[in-house]
């Protein structure tokens, strides 16, 4: 055997053309100053909010007062934000999977199928300012009055229902284009053979395909609370900014809804420097727990894809 | 005669009926809750623009001083007022928006390639769960850390005394500013921006990929000509996802960019950048107290219909691109 | 831009490569029938031959490739085993062999896409017109030595830019369209595509048929003159009318590149090659002249995979 003469790594750059080398270069520079960036938000986030997270934060509730030790914690602001993510995704998820199951499988008349298409896409990219104005007009009217409290014959139009209604808006997009997705990567073999049976199409889509798209249905309801859970200019408008909750009237649930509250974004907001609370510490602290529960977001999406990508192959 | 035990249960041409106007009908209902949305915020709307007529977008007047005086004609139930020259706050928002999102797209298309082509393997493994995680960060978020840190940073070590004093009679300079607003909107997409287009760099086929390199082409070469190119869909839908982000984004802006209704002017040199400003969305959320007040309310929706449409147009323009490169096989 | 090389007709009289005299075949292999050779019982020594040999052989063969001694590991599984070969322009070199006997490996060893495997690492050498190939640059080694591939791999662009994409990205400054239109054109009819995308040449690529696409390949590595051609499987994905006019057109190129091809398709190496390569678990079992190979082998597993016995 012959000894192996002296090789050029197939990656030396000697000879490429200098625009080449600089894109390179550029590419490795911007590359590794993502990675710095990136590393210092982390970091600081990590930090900060390990300095000023205390377990009784989260049990206690937000008080308003100008010191850090009188201030309070946060319990009602994250239970509002279960809340609003909870009712949210309660009204995203079957409307969008109903949608979803309609675009894919149906879609007639067309006309209605591109309007609706376009007005998904449209909803996706609309600003959440503009969904909280039309908030307070929609629950402000008489007619909604019975989603949040009246006062003196006028229309409080702020209440958890108001809320969660309008951020179903902010995940219902994602949740239709991650369902439709999942269907649409079903091949059309599965939907002929379940008809060459004699199923309805309605029965193939809930006995068949939609348990086939279900990772796709998982992650585009996570994705959706990801967003409902950051969503910040809703809640400002339409859930009342009261630190703790102020419910309606002393029915055990339904009081409560339709009462005023707040979220861990509005808080976060409330007390940042440039809010009305200015208690950094309270928000770092606040900023935190909301980290972790996008993380733990994430890692479920992360979770949900491996898995399904494992599971089943379409031979 | 026995029902034939493999019909289902009731007449299945009639269920897959009732199914699709079940459906139907709840598509029909979001859709036109959508569309009356867009009906509602024009109709509140329209005294704004009607009263202001095309020079609520041209300038003149402290925009400020005539935010108060339609606040305060509607609270103190005298004769409203109407008068709105919005052209600060659009300023504002042209440059907050295009800048961000200028270079967001650069370093984005950049960081992209590296992480998908280039990176070695370890750190591509670290960066992609990193840049998903920032993607999904709260915006409020990035505002506290901008408040916190950019805009302190900016007022005491960038922005020299000498120039505070220069320009203390007109406005303060403090740090909240153009820059503060520009970089943080940058960070808040970027990630987003990186996370679409390694997406789509990916979805390549190794196939031309591998074709490129077998005839001699090096590297980065081929990544560039062939993997980019293809991949030019991908990069226009994720610039124009992330510019309906960055113009709609009120909260984190409002934080760290000023909250007076100034336009920053490019021919003050350096200190353009340090001046405070006030885009149309930020404004929004500075005012939502006002909403008690009728004019207030109306000129609220006259800027949130600005939004609404601007952001349906990036839409169709982003549709609008893709078309010319449903030809050559890039887009299905 | 630079005006590309002139097509480099070796002549035989330059120093460095030995003259191989190559007889011209006899006219026809004796067409038997393949014998009984299913289930054990004898394999007959003939291949059976359903069509005349389209080639017609040439009277000189230069050595452009020498592999000495090439051993290649993906990992720790060997894939090409102590092969050592000529490859001669002239003359259409075929590698046969049952799937994962490494013809392809060896194959991508030729212009070292194997080095963009990783985990891949080789020893022993391969030398082109003289140089080891190891000592070259990656990009100026594949411009010399270029492949096509089994699947059809048009990028996404008009048939014009397809063509005219290496000669775009060779040069140190973006040619401009006219400057490349003779050179696209010259490759587009040594491809045998010309007339049939003449008429729209922004035509997009990927909107043509299989083969013309795989036609299209080819032109594209033709485009940048090479000296050696490689084709992996070219007509595998294709219909039975683009596979004749694939094969018609390799036996018209190899006048002015030496070809080598892989091919699991028997009857396509006896059509069109005029050497054999016989390959078996890395190893190379026999080297000869196609006559020999498909007539008469030496070796009793080239008589078996050539008959048919195993595949």
């Amino acid at each position: 055997m012959t000894a192996a003469p002296a090789r050029r790594p197939d990656r030396s750059t000697a000879s490429w053309r200098l625009s080449d080398r600089l894109g390179l270069g550029l590419a490795w520079l911007l590359g590794l100053l993502f990675c710095a960036i990136a590393a210092a938000i982390v970091i600081y986030f990590l930090v900060e909010g390990i300095r000023y997270l205390r377990p009784n934060l989260l049990v206690t509730n937000p008080a308003a007062a100008s010191s850090e030790s009188q201030s309070g914690g946060f319990l009602d602001p994250l239970l509002g934000t279960l809340i609003v993510g909870a009712m949210a995704m309660a009204i995203a998820v079957p409307v969008g999977i109903g949608i979803a199951v309609w675009l894919s499988e149906f879609g007639r008349p067309t006309g209605l199928a591109r309007v609706a298409e376009s007005s998904i896409e449209m909803l996706a990219g609309e600003p959440s300012v503009v969904l909280a104005l039309f908030g307070t007009i929609l629950f402000t009217a008489p007619a909604l009055g019975f989603l949040s409290q009246t006062t003196h014959g006028v229309v409080l139009g702020q209440s958890f229902f108001a809320t969660a209604a309008l951020l179903s808006l902010v995940g219902l997009p994602l949740v239709v284009a991650s369902t439709r997705e999942g269907l649409q990567a079903i091949p059309s073999h599965v939907r002929e053979a379940s008809y060459a049976v004699g199923k309805t199409k309605i029965a193939t889509t809930r006995r068949v395909l939609l348990p086939a798209a279900r990772p796709s249905v998982v992650t585009g309801t996570m994705l959706g609370l990801g967003r409902v859970i950051s969503d910040t200019a809703i809640v400002l408008l339409l859930l009342g900014g009261t630190l703790t909750f102020s419910t309606a009237n002393s029915t055990p649930v339904l009081g409560l809804l339709r009462g005023t509250g707040d979220t861990l974004t509005g808080y976060i907001y409330y007390n940042a420097p440039t809010g009305d609370g200015n208690q950094p510490s309270k928000a770092y602290a606040a900023t935190f727990v909301l980290l972790l529960m996008v993380l733990a977001l994430n890692l479920g999406v992360d979770f949900v894809l491996s898995r399904s990508r494992k599971a089943v192959t379409w031979r | 005669m026995d029902e034939d035990p493999f019909l289902e249960r009731g007449n299945s041409i009639s269920q897959d009926q009732r199914a699709e106007l079940g459906l139907g009908a709840l598509v029909f209902v979001v859709v036109a809750l959508l569309l009356a949305m867009l009906v509602f915020v024009f109709h509140e709307a329209w005294p704004s623009f009607a009263h202001n007529g095309l020079g609520w977008f041209g300038g003149g007047g402290n925009v400020d001083n005539q935010i108060q005086a339609i606040f305060n004609s509607g609270e103190y139930k005298t004769a409203p007022v109407y008068t709105f020259h919005a052209w600060p706050l659009i300023w504002s928002t042209l440059l907050i928006t295009i800048g961000a999102v200028a270079i967001a797209f650069v370093s984005a298309l950049f960081i992209a390639v590296f992480m998908v082509e280039f990176a070695p393997p370890w750190l591509r493994r670290i960066l992609e769960p990193v840049v998903r995680l920032l993607a999904s960060v709260p915006s409020v978020i990035y505002g506290l850390a901008g408040v916190l840190v950019l805009v302190p940073f900016i007022g005491n070590h960038l922005i020299a005394q000498s120039e505070k004093a220069s320009v203390t009679p007109t406005i303060q300079l403090s740090g909240s500013s153009l820059l503060a607003a520009v970089l943080i909107l940058t960070v808040m997409i970027a990630p987003i921006m990186i996370a679409i287009f390694a997406d789509g760099l990916r979805a390549v086929p190794r196939g031309w990929l591998e074709g490129s390199l077998a005839l001699g082409i090096n590297q980065w070469r081929t990544f560039w000509k062939v993997a980019v190119r293809t991949a030019r869909p991908v990069l226009v839908a994720g610039t124009v996802l992330a510019t309906a982000r960055a113009l709609g984004e009120a909260i984190m802006v409002s934080m760290v960019s000023g909250g007076v209704g100034f336009a920053p002017n490019p021919v003050d040199g350096l200190i353009f950048f340090f001046e405070p400003s006030q885009p149309l969305a930020a404004t929004i959320i500075r005012n939502t107290e006002g909403l008690s007040s009728p004019p207030m309310k109306h000129t609220l929706y006259a800027i949130a219909a600005v939004l609404l449409f601007s952001s349906a147009m990036l839409s169709v323009i982003g549709w609008a691109t893709k078309q010319p490169m449903r030809r050559y096989g890039m887009v299905p | 831009m630079r005006k590309p090389p002139p097509v480099r007709r070796l002549t035989g009289n330059e120093g460095y490569a030995p003259r191989v005299e190559v007889a011209p075949p006899p006219s026809e292999v004796s067409a038997r029938t393949a014998g009984q050779n299913g289930n054990g019982h004898r394999p007959s020594s003939a291949f059976a031959a359903p069509s005349s040999r389209t080639t017609r052989g040439t009277s000189i063969a230069i050595e452009r490739m020498q592999v000495e001694e090439l051993s290649v590991t993906y990992g720790s599984k060997p894939a090409v085993k102590s092969v050592s070969l000529p490859i001669r322009q002239g003359e259409v070199l075929a590698l046969i062999g049952p799937s994962g006997c490494g013809k392809t490996t060896l194959l991508r060893s030729l212009n070292r896409l194997t080095e963009l495997t990783r985990g891949a690492s080789a020893s022993g050498r391969i030398t082109l017109d003289g140089v080891d190939i190891a000592s070259m640059e990656p990009t100026a080694l594949r411009r010399r030595v270029t492949m096509v591939f089994q699947q059809p791999n048009p990028f996404p662009m008009s048939v014009f830019d397809n063509v005219a994409y290496v000669l775009r990205e060779q040069a140190s400054r973006r040619p401009r369209r006219a400057a490349v239109r003779g050179a696209v054109h010259e490759a587009l009819a040594r491809a045998g595509l010309l007339d049939e995308v003449a008429d729209n040449l922004g035509h997009p690529a990927l909107r043509l048929s299989g083969g013309q696409q795989q036609r299209l390949c080819i032109a594209r590595a033709l485009a940048a003159y090479p000296e050696v051609l490689l084709l992996d499987e070219p007509c595998s994905a294709l219909d039975p009318q683009s596979t004749r006019l694939i094969e018609e057109l390799i036996t018209k190129l190899r006048e002015d590149v030496a070809v080598v091809i892989v091919t699991h398709n028997l009857q396509q190496a006896y059509r069109i090659a005029d050497y054999v390569a016989f390959m078996y678990l890395g190893e190379l079992v026999e080297y000869g002249s196609a006559q020999k190979m498909f007539g008469a082998p030496r070796q009793s597993r080239t008589r078996e995979y050539v008959s048919g016995a195993f595949g």
